[in-house]
């Protein structure tokens, strides 16, 4: 770790960034020339598959196949809630002061920091989807249903075409977008507006909105992403050629790029300009010999998180692509979360296999 | 990499017995914890820890590919069940009476993040050895059914004389001709005739179906899906790939399912295939044994195939 400085907060990761040398590397040969920040890395044993992870506060929140959370705090020692007894989470989300669960029980449970958890909706379905809003509203789907319940606790519910999949709430009003069979569906729960059907042939997964809210996009059973411009047109976006579903996506910081999985490398599309990315070649990141499984841009400066399949994790600064290692290849433990905290000092990962860590850059 | 999580595909038409089987299996003891998928609409009654309900959802892959559709919702219900490994060994696919078992069985061939957790291990029928030769008249989807299966229980033997029951198995020879059929009174076959088969095994095809060498032509009078098997000599692999290949491209709709083996000069392993519909998974396996007769054994089960033009495209293969 030599040549690392670490200062305050933002300036930290180009600051680790800038002291690496000659960061080459080839196919899974962890080179000597790749800085590691591997001893940073406190190490977190989850116990169970990670299958969804959010910082409330300083707090890591990892939720864990086996129906618990676990919390990691600054200090002292990490504390279990088993929000989803003999179940499995099988979505989460934060807002910064909680992580809402979904599980196979049917339940939406939402857990504090403290460990404090709440049931707040039930379902006879697994609830494999969720999305929370700024305001404190969550949406989650089970099966076809949609239930949106608002800061005040007033549930709406929708039932999409087919099983609803992805949800994500759009950046500004009280607005949900819904992935499902044949398009996106854009949805206010609290207005009698019908809801908006974006259509596009095929089975769509994911579904994120660019922090702007011009532009909605899937991912798709097809090993594509798909994206609609809201303004000015309508158009669609087709981004293919991914080997396998890009599952996980993450938008840069003021929204200028869309990072997403499913390739041996990052792919990163550019959304900077009103057209989006219509016409234009995406960049790679962080190209080897693995299936990146989860991405993750840094909250205030254009470094991307990798991980792999082969349970690797790397940091890639966008703009030259200079890599460093924050995990090593792991059997058997391939990356399946990863966040940032708010001010972006520390990156939360978790793997299939139960083990997770927690990367400090700054305190 | 743990080994993949076998899944039986429950089929049959309404009243068959597909229920009394699935209890069947999940009250034999065993020592073996299923996961078991049933339909939304399904018959309830199914005491079993880990019982997920589903929709029939079934999806067209938008990948240029007519005849593929997948079964959506299976693909999210077993990459949510995947979460819980470790709690069950097998997972049991029940589906309503009137559905295609093609998009389930696509499902574990298409979608790579369930190929690479789970096979598919056979496809039973259960049918009513009274009722199936009306069925067979009038619901196409309870001929898709035997065609497609592996296995196939002809259920409720005690209902119908020995002249009928011969009747009715020579009805579903004619339209399957590889499948293994027992006969039963309320499912009563032991368990390890219908769990485990390994049928989309590439080295156990046809290996269990010694009816399967019977050559011919098993075209019923009334039948719209037909089955028929060719037997040659050696082929040559630089004409038969890319017939095989074509055919299954061009044809893929209407064949419901293929399999054989092929014997390749100077190749000392048997090649293997077997496909649905459009997708075809082939390789070479075992070596042939001594005692083998080295010959290329096809069998296509479909719908309005033509029988002579597959024949004669398969016979210019030769060798």
């Amino acid at each position: 770790m030599t040549g690392i400085v670490i200062l305050g907060l933002d300036s930290s990761i180009q600051t680790i960034l800038g002291a690496g040398s000659s960061p080459t590397m080839t196919g899974n040969d962890m080179s000597a020339t790749l800085t590691s920040l591997t001893d940073q890395v406190l190490p977190v044993e989850a116990g169970a598959e990670v299958t969804g992870l959010g910082w409330l506060g300083r707090t890591a929140a990892f939720a864990l196949a086996d129906g618990s959370v676990l919390l990691v705090p600054p200090e002292g020692e990490p504390r279990r809630a088993a929000v989803h007894p003999d179940g499995a989470v099988l979505a989460a989300a934060t807002d910064g002061k909680r992580i809402v669960t979904g599980g196979d029980d049917g339940r939406v449970v939402a857990t504090g920091p403290d460990g404090t958890a709440r049931e707040f909706a039930a379902s006879s379905g697994w609830v494999d989807a969720l999305a929370v809003h700024p305001s404190g509203a969550v949406a989650f789907a089970a099966g076809r249903r949609v239930t949106a319940l608002d800061d005040k606790g007033r549930a709406k519910s929708w039932d999409a075409p087919s099983s609803a999949r992805g949800l994500a709430f759009a950046p500004k009003g009280y607005r949900l977008a819904v992935a499902h069979y044949g398009g996106a569906t854009l949805w206010y729960p609290n207005l009698d507006t019908p809801p908006e059907l974006l259509s596009w042939k095929g089975s769509h997964l994911d579904v994120t909105w660019s922090p702007d809210g011009r532009f909605v996009v899937t991912s798709m059973q097809e090993n594509a992403m798909h994206g609609w411009r809201l303004q000015p047109d309508r158009g669609h976006m087709r981004m293919t050629g991914y080997a396998g579903k890009p599952r996980s996506f993450s938008w840069s910081f003021g929204g200028a790029w869309l990072a997403t999985s499913g390739a041996d490398a990052a792919i990163v599309w550019p959304f900077g300009s009103k057209e989006g990315p219509t016409g234009k070649a995406p960049r790679e990141c962080g190209l080897r010999h693995a299936r990146v499984m989860r991405v993750a841009f840094h909250p205030h400066v254009n470094v991307l998180a990798i991980g792999y399949e082969d349970g690797c994790v790397l940091l890639v600064r966008f703009e030259d692509g200079a890599e460093l290692l924050a995990r090593r290849p792991a059997e058997g433990s391939a990356i399946t979360a990863l966040a940032w905290d708010a001010k972006g000092g520390r990156l939360a990962f978790g793997a299939a296999d139960g083990q997770a860590g927690i990367l400090v850059l700054s305190a | 990499m743990p080994d993949k999580i076998p899944v039986t595909v429950l089929t049959g038409y309404l009243g068959a017995g597909k229920t009394t089987l699935l209890n069947r299996i999940l009250t034999e003891q065993h020592g073996r914890r299923y996961a078991v998928i049933v339909n939304e609409f399904g018959e309830i009654g199914i005491d079993n820890d880990l019982v997920v309900g589903a929709d029939e959802e079934v999806f067209e892959m938008n990948n240029g590919c007519i005849c593929c559709t997948v079964r959506g919702d299976l693909i999210r219900i077993i990459e949510g069940l995947m979460k819980r490994r470790g709690k069950f060994d097998a997972i049991i696919v029940e589906t309503t009476g009137l559905a295609d078992p093609a998009p389930v069985a696509q499902t574990f061939f298409v979608d790579e993040d369930v190929a690479q957790r789970a096979r598919l291990d056979a496809v039973v029928t259960v049918a009513d050895a009274k009722w199936l030769s009306e069925r067979l008249k009038d619901a196409p989807e309870a001929k898709n059914q035997i065609a497609f299966a592996d296995v196939i229980l002809l259920n409720k033997t005690d209902l119908v004389d020995a002249a009928g029951l011969e009747k009715v198995e020579a009805q579903i020879r004619a339209i399957n001709p590889s499948a293994t059929i027992h006969r039963t009174v309320n499912c009563n076959v032991p368990i390890g005739e219908v769990l485990d088969r390994k049928a989309f095994d590439l080295d156990r095809i046809m290996e269990v179906e010694p009816e399967f060498l019977e050559e011919g032509h098993h075209h019923h009078h009334d039948e719209e899906i037909d089955s028929f098997s060719f037997r040659a000599g050696e082929v040559n692999p630089d004409k038969f790939m890319p017939w095989i290949s074509d055919l299954t491209q061009r044809e893929g709709p209407n064949i419901l399912r293929c399999k054989g083996i092929v014997a390749f000069p100077q190749e000392p392993r048997r090649f293997v295939f077997q496909g649905v519909h459009m997708i075809l998974d082939g390789d070479l396996s075992r070596e042939w044994r001594p005692d083998e007769k080295r010959e290329s054994r096809v069998v296509f089960i479909g719908r309005d195939l033509n029988e002579k033009a597959i024949r004669e495209g398969f016979l210019a293969c030769a060798a």
